[in-house]
């Protein structure tokens, strides 16, 4: 493991700054969009009031002052208050995690359960009138934002068939729809990638030589193609969470799924800002920590690029 | 060297359909039959020509009797105004950014750098949405932050470009001549990178599109009384059970838009730059 | 008169990973020193990786020195970058091998010469036009091929109007670097004949930089030798070709065909050049020397002095 320590210390170090880039930012830019005292008072605030405000919240201080309470209070977990729910804003988003992730994580498993076996298929009979249609629909899964596709569905499956409801969190039912949404557009672009992923895979030297040496189809096809196609599969998974983040805010609101995406468009409504930046880090820890999840994975399973980073040592 | 010139069926009629948007965006006010604020209160929520409605509207009413398809050709004018606005921006900006990053070594390259990486690990929507948050909506507003969207892979695209063009090319030959950096970069750099940077822009375009449309669905994009693709597909919503055709004529535009941009970009990017993934 | 002095001019890259792990460099051109007169050529020549790339580089600023001294007309050059660096360039001009690459293809062959006039802003539009006529004839080519793009010329035609693009400012100094390398051997000697026929015109100083020695004696007063980013022997031209006195130069030459004799002479040169990365103890040149002595293994030599126009760095040579 000490090999890993040069290729994933440089990743470490550029996640480290982008979240403070980030948390920086906001801090920023939320200050130079008003005076939080006039905004949250109102404009009809007498002067007093406005001045006895802005000492209490520490408003009157030097702006590197604020930026570092910030920081401080942010290391401890302290994001401030939401103005409208009067609770600290930390915590509402948090409360509203696990709907979200019981929203996120079976789409994900979708993607992959769907995705991969179709576009293995689609490879291993390339060129087929299934390939053909299969690949066709697939541009139309992913293409389609998934705003319209759960309302087509809601159309479809509850105001015509009367299936599943449109909307709400409360039986098992109400989740296939959501769930539906969010993951077909993924698994579409998964089947395309492993397709094409498999093919290239397929045609290479050594799987040729393999299977001339005796071997079967379906060994060549377990124990070569799937191990050299699932690298960069898992490389896209990566790359697709941001996707998949932006697609839970729209889907939580077209199915009233009381998630945090739910409440980042309400918040954003109201100018809630700090349940804003908190949502905001959230989505920037999460999105970082998975590629560097992905980056260590991906040198995990190719020493090759461990390899080739020390040999320009 | 010359090769016929190959268009499959797929590439022709999304071509058709992106021309007909076009028409449709540039004539908007002579082709529509209302204005998109009359209300016609006899008809409120009547069903297009064909499924019991009056040729008077051709796509329907909405809830407040307005003339579906005129409010369908407006709303396509809208969102593509913004999202062509949207573009050049983003270009604009992105091949500055790039462009900068490239010039200067050191330390503003990888702070630009660290930007960009930023940027590229936030998904954009819920950037929008923060800014929005920050600043209030208002329609110039609105369309500089689409402006933001892609920005980052434009500076990547540029600056790549402009390395490319390098100190060993045409770039370090006008330096040794003693050419400004500024000539060098506007007058060499930049009509050398023009083409590839106009196929990255026909990728922003359409992606554009969609984000405006989904935080306009959202309510917090463009706001009544203006409309657009997705301002109805968010007024449709409402009216799922009782008027469909509200929900379905913007959301047929948008999807058929998306499906011929993704096949047409499919085929700019394979004939004109195979580099661009 | 000197026109450009290099004074012990050295230039070191950082190599190897800069945020973790060591940081090590290598030294492409170390302690140089070699003059150009006005209206004379000075060649240089070695094999490549040598550091004469680099070295013409550092000579026109366009790198900065890590230490030592590029005197210009008497004068210290400016930063690279600076407003007195780029005005600087009208009177020293580079001449690439790779024309393709250097000449923005977007552009016709008259606007491309015409650039450097535009860029230093001299004269107008009309006279522009007539200087461009001018130096088109100047370097062979006619008036039709000033509408023409640089894609549509031969290579030897690119030369030219590389060249023509050099002179448009009346540089008074020009840096070759391999201008022929990339060209047939027929064409390789027109355009070194046009480049001689300029210089008595317009009294250039040129530095002549090629691997090949042959074309480098045909158009050098002065010939420099250089070796692993060393200067190993420099003196007149015919000295050099004719009595070459470091094992290395006389290789060299003897690698050359010429008339009378042909390859009787030819002392092969085993092995490749080390790797700048891993330079040799003592005498960079030893492990290829097949008269090395302990001492060359050991001490490297210093460039002696033996005369006014020549020096050399060799052991067999200082102490036979």
């Amino acid at each position: 493991m000490t090999s890993l320590l040069p290729y994933i210390g440089p990743k470490l170090l550029r996640a480290a700054l982008s979240i403070i880039v980030v948390v920086t930012l906001t801090f920023f830019v939320l200050r130079a969009s008003g005076d939080p005292a006039l905004q949250i008072l109102g404009p009809g605030a007498r002067a007093p009031d406005l001045a006895a405000f802005r000492q209490q919240w520490g408003l009157d201080q030097p702006l590197y002052v604020q930026y570092l309470r910030y920081l401080w209070g942010a290391l401890q977990g302290d994001f401030g208050n939401s103005m409208l729910a009067g609770k600290p804003a930390a915590e509402l988003v948090l409360e509203r995690m696990p709907l979200t992730l019981a929203l996120m994580l079976p789409a994900l498993a979708l993607n992959v359960l769907i995705g991969i076996p179709v576009g293995a298929y689609a490879a291993m009979h390339r060129d087929s009138w299934i390939d053909r249609s299969v690949m066709m629909l697939t541009v139309l899964c992913f293409t389609v934002p998934s705003f319209v596709l759960g309302l087509l569905f809601i159309l479809i499956f509850s105001v015509t068939f009367g299936l599943f409801p449109s909307g709400g969190a409360d039986k098992w039912q109400s989740f296939v729809l959501p769930v539906l949404t969010l993951g077909t557009g993924g698994a579409a672009v998964i089947a395309r990638f492993t397709r094409s992923a498999m093919i290239e895979v397929l045609s290479q030297l050594y799987i040729v030589a393999a299977s001339a040496k005796g071997v079967t189809w379906r060994q060549v096809i377990y124990h070569h193609a799937f191990p050299n196609a699932i690298i960069p599969i898992l490389t896209l998974l990566g790359l697709m969470l941001g996707g998949q983040v932006a697609g839970a805010v729209l889907v939580e609101n077209v199915f009233g799924w009381p998630g945090i995406g739910q409440l980042l468009v309400i918040s954003v409504g109201n100018r809630d800002l700090a349940v804003v930046q908190v949502i905001l880090l959230l989505v920037a820890l999460t999105m970082t920590s998975a590629n560097l999840t992905m980056d260590l994975l991906y040198g995990v399973v190719d020493p090759r690029l461990r390899n080739a980073r020390q040999g320009s040592h | 060297m010359q090769k016929k010139l190959q268009i499959d069926l797929s590439t022709l009629l999304a071509s058709l359909w992106l021309c007909l948007m076009l028409l449709t965006a540039v004539t908007a006010p002579l082709i529509a039959p209302h204005d998109i604020t009359a209300m016609d209160l006899r008809h409120r929520l009547s069903p297009p020509f064909g499924f019991g409605g009056t040729v008077v509207h051709l796509f329907g009413s909405d809830d407040l009797g307005r003339d579906v398809a005129s409010r369908l050709y407006y709303s396509i004018r809208t969102s593509l105004l913004i999202a062509f606005g949207a573009t050049v921006i983003s270009v604009l900006v992105g091949t500055a950014i790039g462009f900068i990053a490239a010039y200067f070594k050191g330390i503003v390259e990888h702070f630009l750098l660290l930007l960009i990486d930023v940027q590229a690990s936030l998904p954009f929507l819920i950037v929008a949405l923060a800014m929005l948050a920050f600043f209030g909506n208002s329609l110039p507003l609105f369309v500089a932050l689409m402006g933001l969207y892609g920005w980052e892979r434009n500076a990547r695209l540029a600056r790549g470009l402009a390395l490319a063009a390098g100190s060993q090319g045409y770039a370090g030959a006008t330096r040794q001549l003693g050419a400004h950096p500024l000539r060098i970069y506007l007058r060499h750099i930049l009509p050398n990178s023009a083409a590839t940077l106009l196929v990255a822009a026909t990728v922003t375009f359409p992606e554009i599109i969609l984000v405006e449309s989904g935080l306009s669905f959202l309510g917090l994009g463009v706001q009544p009384p203006m409309t657009s693709l997705g301002v109805m597909v968010g007024t449709g919503r409402e009216y799922i059970t009782r008027a469909p055709w509200m929900l379905l004529a913007p959301s047929i535009v948008i999807v058929l838009t998306a499906v011929a941009v993704s096949v047409l970009g499919d085929y700019l990017r394979d004939k004109l730059d195979p580099t661009l993934t | 008169m000197t026109l450009l002095q290099l004074e012990k001019v050295s230039r070191r890259y950082p190599i190897g990973n800069t945020v973790f792990g060591s940081r090590k460099s290598l030294t492409a051109v170390d302690q140089v020193s070699l003059e150009v007169k006005k209206g004379q050529t000075t060649g240089v020549v070695g094999e490549s990786g040598c550091g004469k790339s680099t070295t013409g580089r550092l000579a026109l600023g366009l790198e900065q020195a890590d230490s030592g001294h590029v005197l210009f007309e008497g004068k210290e050059l400016a930063a690279s970058g600076t407003r007195e660096w780029r005005l600087r360039r009208q009177r020293m001009q580079l001449v690439y091998q790779d024309t393709l690459a250097a000449l923005d293809r977007r552009m016709t062959v008259g606007d491309l010469i015409a650039e450097p006039l535009v860029i230093h802003e001299i004269g107008d539009r009309p006279s522009r036009r007539q200087r461009v006529l001018d130096l088109l004839q100047a370097v062979g080519l006619g008036e039709h091929h000033r509408a023409l793009y640089p894609h549509q010329l031969s290579g030897g035609q690119r030369q030219r109007v590389v060249l023509a693009r050099a002179l448009a400012p009346s540089p008074s100094l020009l840096v070759c670097d391999e201008p022929v390398s990339a060209l047939d051997v027929s064409v390789q000697a027109q355009i070194v004949n046009l480049l001689v026929d300029l210089q008595q015109d317009l009294g250039l100083g040129i530095l002549f930089i090629s691997h090949d020695l042959r074309v480098v004696r045909h158009v050098s007063d002065r010939i420099v030798v250089m070796y692993l980013g060393q200067v190993v022997e420099d003196g007149r031209a015919d000295a050099v070709i004719d009595q070459p006195l470091h094992p290395y130069t006389q290789a060299l030459v003897s690698a050359m065909p010429r008339l009378p004799g042909g390859f009787d002479h030819y002392l092969p040169l085993p092995g490749e050049p080390p790797s700048p990365t891993e330079r040799p103890s003592g005498c960079p040149f030893h492990p290829r020397c097949d008269r090395a002595k302990d001492i060359c293994r050991q001490t490297p030599p210093e460039l002696l002095t033996l005369g006014p126009e020549r020096r050399v760095a060799c052991h067999l040579v200082s102490n036979p």
